[in-house]
């Protein structure tokens, strides 16, 4: 007897399309994300996994012209992340966001991890210091920058950037994390880096990540989703999705056929 | 073989014909260029030895010492005195009026043009700024004299028909659209992938403003500030026109004073014969000028070095 036991949503996107002007990028999709799981999107190069992604943060609402359509239900509270009513900036207060390039602001390494709790008009030097020592060992990165933290953080390596930006996105606790190929500009040690991190977040944070690397996702992730010109084209299990696959275009994918 | 030889060799010999003549254009081309550089640095140079030789005269008939010291800009009258410190103060006075109002109104401009107008908008102010800056600068001089000066006497009746307050507020408007300019387009040049970053964390527009695109692009600010300075102290028909001509030591933006630009002007003008020391105060003021534009300068290149982003 087997007790197959479903976790709880974090979030769902229903019906969701979504139009860069004319060009329809994302095709009616319909997808759970679990709370406190790492989700895989991947996909060939164009086929959305970005647009997707960045729709949970509405990233799309900063350029004129996007528009989106159907919802992304949020949970516990089951906002609407999309609907016209719900401020951006109070879903980006909710959900970081990692990217491909790292982008550290022009600041010291401190102002970077207490930046996005200044934003929500933290000042507090004692709980500042704490916040972002936290932040920087979720991180794995204290060790390395503890007697360094007034330096400009232009001054780390790639993989130190990388993984300092994800330590600004967890000082403010966001209960979703967005990472969008968090790893592709990064030699193959800072990679193996911040697959474990994401490994060791996700006891704390729902993760949402697209890679191009199928080895990645297969290690990192326990859910993942394969989208193919602006559609979710299966999702499942990672496991079930790389040793058996329902649907040909996944299994060519994966194999290596395409894309 | 040997038939085939000798054509091998004139098509080797044709080819380099073709090569000599490339090689010679390309040397003309070279040469034209380094002709125009040399110019400029022979300009340059030219003028620095005429200023330095000159001066040289006019130093040994007065000591640095008084040049530093005195109080007293007098060269044409029979008691001379020839304080540079009554020229500077004018020229620092009307420069740092000009300022406050160009830094913060070219930065304000610039942030909004950056960061919040649409490119309608934007495509519409950009021209226009650019506009006020080939205006001549005599036309601000009168300006100011004409018309921001009766409006400042309006409200405050004790001042002045020439002051250094009235130029130096109708300066800054002058220079208000290079520091726009400038800090404009060193804010756009700062990627788009760190606004996300701002924006991903929940900063509102004005917060990713202030907080992160201007210090990314704080080196190319500060080089608009400099530039604005030099402006400011190089400027001349503005203050010969609005600030009165009289020698005047003072840090009183409300007085009239003589700058060191309003000076050479005037002295220029005038008749003095070649070779007077009158005549060489005007070449010891114009060093001072250049000294204190290049000290300026050497500042915006260090600060430019030392906040040089690398994005
Ligand atoms: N700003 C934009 N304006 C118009 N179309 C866009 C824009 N950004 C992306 N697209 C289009 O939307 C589609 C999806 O792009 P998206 O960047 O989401 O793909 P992706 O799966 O992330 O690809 P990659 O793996 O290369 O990053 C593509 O066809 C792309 O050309
Ligand atoms: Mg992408």
């Amino acid at each position: 007897m087997q007790i197959q036991e479903t976790p709880a949503l974090k979030a769902e996107a229903r019906n969701l399309n979504f139009f860069y002007g004319e060009n329809k990028a994302l095709k009616n999709i319909n997808m759970p994300i679990y709370d406190k799981k790492v989700t895989a999107l991947i996909g060939p190069s164009g086929c959305g996994k970005s647009t997707y992604l960045r729709s949970f943060n509405r990233m799309h609402d900063l350029y004129p012209g996007n528009r989106y359509e159907g919802e992304i239900r949020f949970f516990p509270d089951n906002t609407n992340l999309l609907s016209a009513d719900v401020d951006p900036i109070e879903v980006r207060m909710r959900i970081g966001m990692v990217f491909q390039k790292p982008n550290p602001f022009p600041k010291s390494i401190f102002e970077n991890v207490a930046y996005g709790l200044r934003v929500r008009g933290e000042n507090n030097r004692r709980v500042l210091d704490d916040k972002v020592e936290h932040a920087l060992k979720g991180a794995a990165i204290w060790d390395e920058v503890k007697d360094r933290l007034s330096e400009l953080a232009s001054n780390l390596s790639g993989g130190q950037q990388q993984r300092l930006c994800i330590a600004r996105a967890l000082a403010t606790d966001p209960e979703l994390l967005l990472f969008d190929e968090p790893t592709s500009a990064l030699d193959p040690i800072a990679t193996g880096a911040i697959e474990e991190l994401v490994h060791e977040l996700k006891k704390r944070v729902t993760i949402l990540i697209v890679t191009h690397n199928m080895q990645q996702a297969a290690r990192v992730s326990d859910y993942t989703a394969y989208m193919f010109l602006g559609e979710m084209i299966e999702f499942g299990k990672t496991d079930e999705i790389f040793i058996k696959p329902q649907d040909k275009r996944t299994e060519d994918y994966i194999t290596g056929r395409m894309g | 073989m040997s038939a085939n030889n000798t054509t091998d060799l004139s098509q080797v010999s044709n080819r380099l014909a073709y090569n000599a003549m490339r090689n010679w254009k390309e040397k003309l081309i070279e040469a034209i260029l380094l002709g125009a550089a040399a110019i400029s640095v022979l300009t340059t140079i030219g003028i620095v030895y005429v200023l330095v030789s000159e001066s040289v005269h006019f130093f040994s008939n007065v000591s640095i010492v008084d040049f530093l010291t005195d109080t007293q800009w007098t060269p044409l009258f029979d008691d001379a005195h020839f304080g540079i410190m009554v020229l500077i103060s004018g020229t620092l006075v009307s420069s740092a009026v000009a300022l406050l109002v160009a830094v913060p109104m070219g930065t304000i401009i610039a942030i909004y043009l950056s960061e919040f107008a649409d490119s309608r908008v934007r495509e519409i102010s950009k021209p226009i700024l650019e506009l006020l800056g080939g205006i001549p600068t005599i036309v601000f001089g009168y300006f100011a004299l004409l018309v921001v000066t009766p409006i400042l006497q309006y409200f405050f009746p004790t001042l002045p028909g020439f002051s250094l307050l009235s130029a130096g507020l109708v300066m800054g408007i002058m220079i208000v659209p290079y520091i726009a300019s400038l800090s404009e387009d060193a804010m756009r040049a700062v990627p788009m992938s760190m606004r996300e970053g701002a924006y991903a964390m929940g900063s509102t527009k004005l917060y990713t403003a202030i907080h992160v695109v201007v210090p990314a692009a704080i080196s190319g600010l500060a080089a608009s500030y400099i530039l604005a300075i030099s402006r400011a102290v190089g400027e001349t028909m503005i203050l010969a026109v609005a600030a009165g001509m009289q020698p005047n030591l003072t840090w009183n933006p409300a007085e009239p004073a003589a700058t060191i630009t309003s000076y050479i002007v005037q002295v220029a003008l005038g008749d003095l014969p070649h070779g007077s020391i009158g005549y060489q105060t005007i070449f010891a003021a114009g060093l001072t000028l250049l000294l204190i534009t290049l000290v300026f300068n050497i500042l915006g290149q260090w600060l430019r070095a030392k906040y040089r982003e690398n994005y």
